[in-house]
């Protein structure tokens, strides 16, 4: 941070007005670079991946295991601000940002967003176990470098493919309560990853504008909305049919079968909807908002069932 | 360097918040991280921690 730049008066007074590389940048605007809200819903997958494996984890280890995946997930949120710092500029949505606003220093997002990486994993790998550790590392690097700086800005594919870093916390989670990899989260890991595309693209319909005017190569832009509207429905099919698999696999019980049918029955009929109803963004807002409400459901879903011992949710395969 | 020279430069209001707010952040995340650490060697000791050699 740049708080080590403390000026001299060259008359030996106090100067009123500072160089510029003082600080502004306050506790909350780096707190901002975490992206807070990506991180509960990061958090709350790798919890359920945690709770869900198989044998008891010591609370604070848990705990821990959590941190290191939230704070993780905060610190690759960190480097891609740091990174789209001048696409974050130009849109709408994201020119607030603490970087673009100018209240932190693009060199001190980088600094705290590669602090942040390596304490996150060498934390879980010592605390923890290196198998999870290894995970998270492997989503940070892929988030910030597959996803941030090499597909994001190349190809409408990039938040198919980049999708795949915010599909991981669950096995993550898994991975630090048992120290393997199993089935039962990667079927998560699976539903996460196909859940991204009609998340994001009913945002980029909505948003295309923005996306257009920073370069993003975003399928809207790319293919037209047509298509997107199009592909929204294919990966919501695909999507509803993999969240069904933990329970044909004998995984999950009949809250999660519940959940998993009626949020996939809900989730369809809004993609349906945004694909009849061409120019109308404010129904793909609708599947945005509910897309989010859905992940939250299935995996409190999961957890409820692993927390008060509904069998067979989640038994390793 | 003379001493003249050596008088820090007066930060403005605004900067003085932002810098106390970071030192407040940064002292209570090194106080949680001790904490955690001191738990979580206790937990990986397990009974082991009362055993005196």
């Amino acid at each position: 941070m740049s708080d080590v730049t403390i000026g001299y008066g060259a008359d030996g007074a106090a100067e009123a007005a500072p160089g510029p590389s003082v600080s502004i940048a306050t506790a909350g605007d780096f707190f901002a670079l975490l992206k807070p809200r990506v991180i509960s819903l990061v958090a709350f997958t790798g919890l359920a991946g945690l709770v869900a494996a198989p044998g008891a984890m010591n609370p604070i280890a848990a705990f821990t295991a959590l941190l290191c995946i939230a704070v993780g997930a905060g610190a690759s949120g960190a480097l891609n601000m740091w990174y789209d710092a001048d696409i974050d500029a130009v849109m709408t949505r994201t020119a607030a940002r603490p970087i673009p606003s100018g209240r932190v220093a693009p060199g001190e997002a980088l600094a705290f967003g590669l602090t942040l990486s390596v304490f996150s994993v060498a934390v879980m790998g010592v605390l923890v176990n290196w198998l999870s550790a290894g995970l998270l590392a492997f989503t940070i690097v892929f988030y910030a470098g597959v996803y941030t700086m090499w597909l994001k800005r190349r190809t409408p594919q990039n938040i198919v493919i980049g999708g795949l870093a915010g599909a991981m916390p669950p096995v993550i989670g898994w991975a630090a309560a048992t120290g393997t990899v199993d089935l039962a989260p990667v079927l998560l890991v699976a539903l996460i990853f196909l859940w991204t595309p009609p998340h994001f693209w009913a945002l980029a319909l909505y948003r295309s504008a923005d996306y257009a005017r920073a370069g993003v190569p975003m399928l809207p832009v790319t293919a037209g909305e047509a298509e997107t509207r199009r592909q929204i429905v294919l990966y919501s099919v695909a999507m509803v049919a993999c969240s069904l698999l933990p329970v044909a696999f004998g995984h999950a019980g009949a809250v999660y079968a519940a959940a998993a049918a009626i949020g996939g029955a809900l989730f369809l009929w809004l993609a349906v909807a945004v694909y009849r109803a061409p120019g109308q963004n404010k129904v793909a807002m609708r599947l945005f908002g509910f897309s989010i409400l859905y992940l939250f459901a299935l995996f409190a879903a999961v957890i409820l069932e692993a927390s008060i011992g509904l069998a067979p949710l989640m038994a390793a395969s | 360097m003379n001493d003249q020279s050596a008088a820090p430069r007066a930060l403005t209001p605004e900067q003085a918040r932002a810098r106390r707010s970071r030192n407040i952040a940064l002292a209570v995340s090194l106080g949680l991280l001790v904490v955690l650490f001191f738990a979580m060697t206790i937990v990986r000791l397990g009974g082991a921690a009362a055993v005196r050699y």
